[in-house]
């Protein structure tokens, strides 16, 4: 995972609610084995039927926030979704409020979720709707999003954001508490199942 | 005070807490699917690491895997290369596999709970959202993305942290022909597609107690419509009588020493959820969705809503482009909308119970000339069961397609798809736009539902038969 700090580029508005992971990448588009290559599917029906869609709007095509209406992310637990938005220029998903399970994958594929209240996220709409150049800012060590003469603070635990402030790998974390495992497994009582074919 | 079910599930697996740091939670049983492993698996052999525990994972091919031809090799190229790296990848790391045609395949969320794997006070994760079926048993089990199923496939475990609780209690006796979907379904219009969001939701009450695992899988199964990550019910006799001599249950001694250990395995009567929905079962009666979340539900009875009629600016604007997407007229009666294909199947509907209801009403009737019905099974057993009791006759007698088991319609990703602009009634889980094939038109209906409106063509309840044929 690549680290975060801090992000400056142009947002995308897109004013919709409940926009959920069979919408940014349909189930079609999960066949690939690699972890690169997803942007193709990203929002690929709204991308095709709808000429008027915003990432179909040339002025949005350099865009990498994606400021989106609340519960972003609700249905699938397929991380592509957050690869397809990686792999087509997203660094940061800004909404005011956001499905479980996208969120906490959010955190492991090192795009950055921000939740903001649902004012702010249609100012910053409103705003990138009428300059499509504005430059907006995340700002993870400062827990802020700037633009123009604003700044709104956002909420993300310590922890987790010193994780993607370093770009740290959960796996390599969890590998220094081995012997807790151990002593863990040691204690599991004995019926518990194991998958080996009986 | 007091801790409820999920509470002491949860607490019963921490691995290590550290003030500021998430809690590491030991997974209790890891399913794998094709879909949602292969990065996951690379990510492994890049870093150099093994599968910590092989004997507490379970792989199974199902999203990709046609319903047709199960002999012949995947058509789909691209389908059949993401088999094919399951089966290199589990053979490599010394996982059970279970391929397409062979007795333990099916639906991953079927095969947990039919072979004993998925017991009570567990937890169970999987690369699939729906893994909140597995709740039914009173295990903590939820779905996951591709870099926790690689930290998983390492150590076992999974940073976590506590959740929020809610009770959803729903009391009282359910109406005939009214089923574990309807329930749902009630569930998820009520609070919304965002209600559970943070939450595990734990299903209560009188009409909970009284339904079959089948059907407790069935609700569990859709708490992630609900936004929950998981949902679960206290264990009981039911549970345990469903669990009693299956393959890997326990047995002898360890048989009684786990069910005096899932006997502990309530929400003590102090606890506190932080928030609480109540549901009288009497007055719930069919619902389908109108809509492309599942929350846009309503009982079968209503008329398609005028979305100048929903107060809040989001739910209306949700709720326009929802018929325009539908093809829908505000003001139209559920019973009068017309379907081409009825899919009777899935990990939310697509077990035996389920198979039986359909039958029931299919039997010695026609499906309409201008409707299709697929009959998925969840999982080879179930089909073979069903075959057993003769319901494959029922089923292609009446006209409807009886097919091998997988994911199939649900979600497209194998040939049964629907055409652009097609609408079906569909016991899956998700009505979401183009789920079932691009510009597909789905309406979420249980079991019973489905096979009603295969046999007039139109969305209509199992009761609306009898008065036809009366």
């Amino acid at each position: 995972m690549d680290a975060f700090t801090t992000h400056t580029g142009t947002a995308a508005p897109l004013r919709r609610s409940a926009v959920d992971t069979d919408q940014i990448i349909p189930a079609e588009y999960l066949k690939r084995i690699t972890r690169t290559g997803f942007e193709d599917g990203l929002f690929v029906a709204w991308r095709t039927n709808e000429p008027d869609f915003v990432l179909n709007k040339p002025e949005y095509a350099g865009a990498s926030i994606l400021v989106a209406g609340p519960d972003f992310g609700t249905g699938s637990s397929r991380e592509h979704a957050n690869w397809a938005l990686l792999d087509g220029g997203f660094k940061v998903v800004i909404s005011p409020r956001f499905a479980d399970i996208f969120r906490n994958n959010s955190t492991k594929s090192g795009l950055l979720t921000v939740v903001l209240p649902a004012a702010d996220v249609e100012a910053l709409q409103d705003a990138s709707e009428a300059d499509p150049t504005l430059q907006v800012t995340v700002d993870l060590g400062a827990r802020e999003v700037r633009w123009a003469d604003r700044t709104v603070a956002f909420e993300i635990d310590d922890y987790t954001r010193w994780r993607l402030m370093e770009g740290l790998d959960d796996i390599g974390l969890t590998e220094r508490h081995l012997e807790d495992i151990d002593a863990y497994e040691a204690q599991r009582p004995s019926w518990k199942p194991t998958t080996t074919p009986v | 005070m007091g801790r409820t079910l999920a509470q002491k599930v949860y607490e019963q697996h921490v691995v290590r807490r550290t003030e500021g740091e998430p809690d590491l939670l030991y997974i209790d049983l890891h399913l794998v699917h094709e879909v949602t492993s292969p990065q996951a698996f690379d990510g492994l052999r890049a870093a150099g690491r093994t599968v910590r525990r092989p004997d507490l994972t379970m792989s199974t091919e199902d999203h990709n895997v046609p319903t047709t031809d199960l002999l012949a090799p995947i058509a789909d190229p691209v389908s059949r290369a993401q088999v094919e790296a399951l089966r290199k990848n589990t053979a490599e790391f010394g996982i059970r596999q279970a391929p397409m045609g062979t007795r333990d395949q099916g639906i991953v969320h079927v095969i947990g709970p039919q072979l004993g794997l998925t017991q009570p006070g567990m937890t169970i994760v999987c690369g699939d959202s729906h893994t909140s079926t597995h709740g039914a048993f009173g295990a903590l089990a939820f779905g996951i993305g591709t870099s926790e199923v690689e930290h998983v496939l390492a150590t076992q475990t999974l940073p976590q942290r506590p959740a929020k609780q809610m009770s959803v209690r729903v009391d009282g006796e359910l109406p005939v022909g009214v089923s574990a979907k309807d329930i749902i379904l009630a569930v998820i219009a009520e609070i919304g597609t965002n209600g559970g969001q943070g939450h595990v939701i734990e299903y209560r009450g009188t009409a909970i107690e009284g339904l079959s695992m089948e059907s407790r899988m069935t609700i569990c199964n859709m708490s992630i419509e609900a936004g929950a990550r998981a949902g679960l019910i206290a264990p009981d006799e039911t549970t345990f009588a469903y669990l009693r001599g299956r393959e890997h249950s326990p047995r002898g001694a360890d048989w009684d020493a786990a069910v005096a250990a899932w006997r502990e395995l309530r929400t003590d009567e102090d606890a506190e959820f932080d928030r609480e929905v109540v549901i009288d079962a009497a007055s719930l009666t069919p619902y389908v969705t109108w809509g492309t979340n599942p929350g846009q539900g309503l009982p079968i009875s209503a008329s398609v809503p005028d979305p100048a009629d929903f107060a809040d600016e989001t739910d209306r604007r949700a709720a326009e482009s929802a018929l325009a997407y539908m093809g829908l007229t505000a003001g139209t009666p559920m019973r009068d909308i017309t379907v081409d294909t009825v899919f009777l199947g899935s990990c939310t509907n697509g077990r035996i119970e389920d198979l039986r209801v359909a039958a029931e009403l299919l039997r010695g009737r026609k499906v309409a000339a201008d409707t299709r019905m697929l009959v998925v099974p969840g999982s080879v057993a179930v089909k073979q069961q069903a075959e057993q009791e003769g319901l494959d006759a029922v089923f292609t007698e009446a006209g409807a397609e009886w097919r091998g088991a997988g994911c199939s319609m649900c979600l497209g990703m194998n040939p049964d798809q629907l055409q652009p602009g097609e609408r079906s009634a569909s016991t899956s889980n998700r009505n979401f736009q183009g789920r079932q094939g691009k510009g597909g038109r789905t309406h979420l209906v249980s079991p019973a539902v489905a096979a009603a409106t295969a046999l007039t063509g139109k969305l209509t309840a199992p009761a609306d038969l009898q008065e036809v044929s009366a």
